[in-house]
C-alpha cells in the first residue's frame, strides 16, 4: 500500500516536472515582457508588475509591424503555392504507377533533408539574377525548397492509404484524373491539407537562415530576423524587455494554433516523420 | 506495367483495349501533374546546389560573382613548395577553424540527440500511461516545439544571462553553483547552454514520435507479462524497447540530420564563439560576411556530402516506403 502511494507520488512529481520545464521559459518571457525600467533587472518568480511599456515601444518604434506583416505574407503565400503544386503531384505519386516513381520519391525525400546552407551560394546567385534580393519574393521563392518536398511527401503518404474503391467508381463513370482529384479526393483530403499546411506555415514562419541572408533592410525582414537583430544603443545594452515583448507577440498566435490543432499536428508530425 | 492490381488482372479480352487506353491516359496526366513540382524543385534546389558546388571550384567573390576563374580543388586543399623546401598547405581541409566546426557539430549532434532520445523516451512513457491530466501534459510539451527557434534562443539567452538571469539565481538558491556563471559567454559553458536550449526545444518532437511507436504495441503483451510476474523494468527492456526500436531509430536519424545542419540557435545564442561554431555557421560566415564566397561554398559542399551520405544511410536503414502502396 505504502509502496503504491510512493509510486503514485513520484509519477505525479515527474508529470509536474515535465510540465514546468516545458512551460516555464515561455511563462518567464511573458512575465519579463510586462516589466519595465529597473524592475526588469529584479529577478522574480511571480508576476509583480503589469506595464505595457515594452509592447508599446516594440509596436511603435522601428518596423516590427511591417516585419509581422512580411512574415504573414511570406508564410501564407509559400504554403498556398506548395499545397497547390503538391496536391496534383502527390496524386500522381501515390495513385499512378509509372517508371521512375521510386527515384522521384527518393529525390523528394532527399531534398527535404538538404542542409539549407548547401544551396545558399547558388540560391544567392539566382535571387540576385532575378532581382529579388532584399524583397519578400526572395523568401517566398526560396522557402519552396523545404515546404514543397514536405507537403508532397506527407500528402503522398496520406493519399496512398485511401481505398482504391472510391477511385474505381469514378473511373467507371469516366472521370478524368483531374476530376478525380478535385471532386473525389479533395473533399477527403481537407484534414490532411490543414495539417500539412499548418506545419509548413510554422516552418516558414520560423525560418531564419534564408531570411537573414536574402534581406538587408528593416522593411523587408521577417519577424525571426527582426528579433535576432533587435539591439539597443550599444552592444552592452540589450533591450531585453522589448525582445521579450516581441517574442511573446510572435509566439502567442503559434501556441494558440498549435493547441487548437493539437491532434492534427501530432498525427501530421508522426505521419510525415518530419523535422520540428 | 499497370496502374493497379484490379485493372491489370487478366481481364476478359474485349475490355482490354479500353483499359489500356485508360492506363495510358492516367500516366499521361500523372506526368502533367508532376511538371510544376519538378520544375519548381529544379529551380530552387537542383540548380542552386549545382551552382554552389561549381562555385567551390572557383575563386568567385560575393561582389564579383561572375568574374571568376576555375581553380580546381584549391579551396579544398592546395599546396606550394617554397624555395626553402618547406611545403605550405592551404584550403578548408587543413583549416583548423573548419575542423573545430566539424568537431563542434559532431559533438553537438551526438550529445543533444542522445539526451533527447532518453528524455523523449521518458516523456513518451509518461504520456502513454493512463492518468488524469494527460491532455494538459501533451499540450504543455507542444509549447517548446511551437516556439520559433530564434525566440527560444532569445528567451533562454535572457534566462541564462550572467547578471540578471533567473537560472543563475535559481541555482545559487539551490546551492548548485557558488557564483554566477556567464553561460553563453564562457567558452567552457557555451556548448552546454546551446545543448540545454536545443534539448528543451526538440525533446517534444522526439517524445511524440516515440509515443506513436509506443501506441502501436498491443496492450495484451503487457497483460501477459504481468500475469507471468515480469518486473516492469524487465518489461521495458525486453518488450517495450525492442518493439519501439524502429520508431526510435527513425526519430534519432531525423534528429541527427537536423542537428548536423544547426544554424539559427547558435547564431543567436552564442554569436562569434569558437566554442560553438558549427559547419553551417562557419560556411555562412565565409560565404556572406568574410567575402570568401568560393571558400564558403567549398565548406557548404563538404557539409552537403556528409549529410547526403547520412541520408542514404537513413533511407537504406529505415526501409522507407518508396512504392505507391500496391498500386
Amino acid at each position: 500500500m505504502a509502496w503504491a502511494i510512493v509510486k503514485r507520488t513520484s509519477f505525479y512529481a515527474l508529470v509536474v516536472a515535465i510540465v514546468v520545464i516545458a512551460v516555464f521559459p515561455f511563462y518567464y518571457a511573458i512575465l519579463t515582457s510586462f516589466k519595465s525600467g529597473t524592475d526588469l533587472f529584479r529577478i522574480t518568480y511571480w508576476p509583480t508588475s503589469l506595464s505595457l511599456g515594452n509592447y508599446t515601444s516594440v509596436l511603435t518604434q522601428g518596423s516590427f509591424i511591417q516585419n509581422l506583416w512580411n512574415s504573414l505574407v511570406v508564410s501564407t503565400l509559400v504554403v498556398c503555392l506548395a499545397l497547390l503544386m503538391a496536391v496534383t503531384a502527390s496524386y500522381a505519386l501515390s495513385r499512378v504507377r509509372f517508371r521512375g516513381r521510386g527515384l522521384l520519391l527518393l529525390t523528394i525525400l532527399s531534398v527535404s533533408m538538404f542542409p539549407q546552407i548547401a544551396v545558399l551560394a547558388g540560391l544567392f546567385e539566382v535571387v540576385r539574377f532575378f532581382g529579388l534580393f532584399n524583397t519578400i519574393w526572395a523568401l517566398i521563392f526560396s522557402y519552396t525548397i523545404f515546404t514543397l518536398p514536405f507537403t508532397v511527401w506527407v500528402l503522398t503518404t496520406f493519399m496512398r492509404d485511401l481505398p482504391i474503391e472510391i477511385e474505381e467508381a469514378a473511373i467507371v463513370d469516366g472521370a478524368t484524373p483531374w476530376v478525380i482529384i478535385t471532386k473525389v479526393f479533395m473533399p477527403l483530403m481537407w484534414p490532411a491539407l490543414v495539417t500539412t499546411g499548418l506545419l509548413a506555415f510554422i516552418a516558414a514562419w520560423n525560418e531564419f537562415l534564408f531570411a537573414l541572408t536574402f534581406t538587408s533592410s528593416n522593411a523587408t525582414r521577417t519577424v525571426p530576423v527582426a528579433i535576432a537583430l533587435l539591439s539597443g544603443g550599444s552592444q552592452y545594452e540589450i533591450p531585453w524587455g522589448n525582445i521579450m515583448a516581441a517574442s511573446v507577440i510572435v509566439t502567442v498566435p503559434l501556441v494558440v494554433l498549435v493547441l487548437i490543432f493539437q491532434r492534427k499536428i501530432i498525427s501530421g508530425l508522426t505521419a510525415g516523420g518530419v523535422k520540428g | 506495367m499497370s496502374v493497379d492490381g484490379t485493372v491489370a488482372a487478366p481481364a476478359a479480352t474485349p475490355a482490354r483495349p479500353i483499359k489500356n487506353e485508360l492506363l495510358a491516359q492516367r500516366v499521361r496526366s500523372a506526368r502533367i501533374f508532376l511538371v510544376p513540382m519538378i520544375v519548381a524543385l529544379l529551380i530552387v534546389a537542383g540548380w542552386p546546389l549545382l551552382r554552389s558546388i561549381y562555385f567551390s571550384f572557383t575563386d568567385a567573390s560575393l561582389t564579383n560573382l561572375y568574374d571568376h576563374e576555375w581553380v580546381g580543388f584549391a579551396n579544398y586543399l592546395n599546396w606550394r613548395t617554397l624555395e626553402s623546401g618547406r611545403t605550405i598547405f592551404r584550403g578548408t581541409l587543413v583549416d583548423p577553424g573548419w575542423w573545430n566546426a566539424v568537431w563542434n557539430t559532431v559533438r553537438f549532434a551526438v550529445i543533444s540527440v542522445s539526451l533527447e532520445a532518453v528524455f523523449g523516451m521518458i516523456v513518451a512513457l509518461v504520456l502513454n500511461a493512463e492518468f488524469r491530466g494527460r491532455g494538459i501534459v501533451r499540450a504543455a510539451i507542444l509549447i517548446p516545439w511551437a516556439i520559433p527557434t530564434i525566440v527560444s534562443a532569445r528567451m533562454w539567452g535572457w534566462m541564462l544571462n550572467d547578471q540578471f538571469g533567473i537560472l543563475n539565481d535559481l541555482f545559487l538558491r539551490l546551492g548548485l553553483i557558488s557564483e554566477k556563471i556567464a553561460w553563453t559567454a564562457n567558452a567552457e559553458t557555451a556548448m552546454t547552454a546551446v545543448l540545454i536550449v536545443d534539448i528543451w526545444k526538440t525533446t517534444p518532437f522526439m517524445a511524440l514520435l516515440i509515443l506513436a511507436g509506443l501506441q502501436m504495441i498491443p496492450k495484451d503483451i503487457y497483460e501477459a507479462a504481468d500475469i507471468d510476474g515480469v518486473h516492469p523494468v524487465k518489461q521495458f527492456f525486453r518488450i517495450t524497447l525492442p518493439l519501439v526500436r524502429p520508431a526510435l531509430m527513425v526519430a534519432i536519424i531525423f534528429r541527427i540530420l537536423d542537428a548536423m545542419r544547426i544554424f539559427d540557435l547558435i547564431y543567436v545564442l552564442t554569436p562569434n564563439s569558437s566554442a560553438t561554431e558549427t559547419m553551417s555557421i562557419v560556411s555562412r560566415e565565409n560565404l556572406i560576411e568574410f567575402d570568401n564566397f568560393a571558400y564558403g561554398s567549398a565548406q557548404s559542399t563538404l557539409l552537403f556530402l556528409i549529410i547526403a551520405a547520412m541520408t542514404i544511410l537513413y533511407i537504406w536503414l529505415g526501409r522507407v516506403r518508396l512504392d505507391g502502396g500496391d498500386r
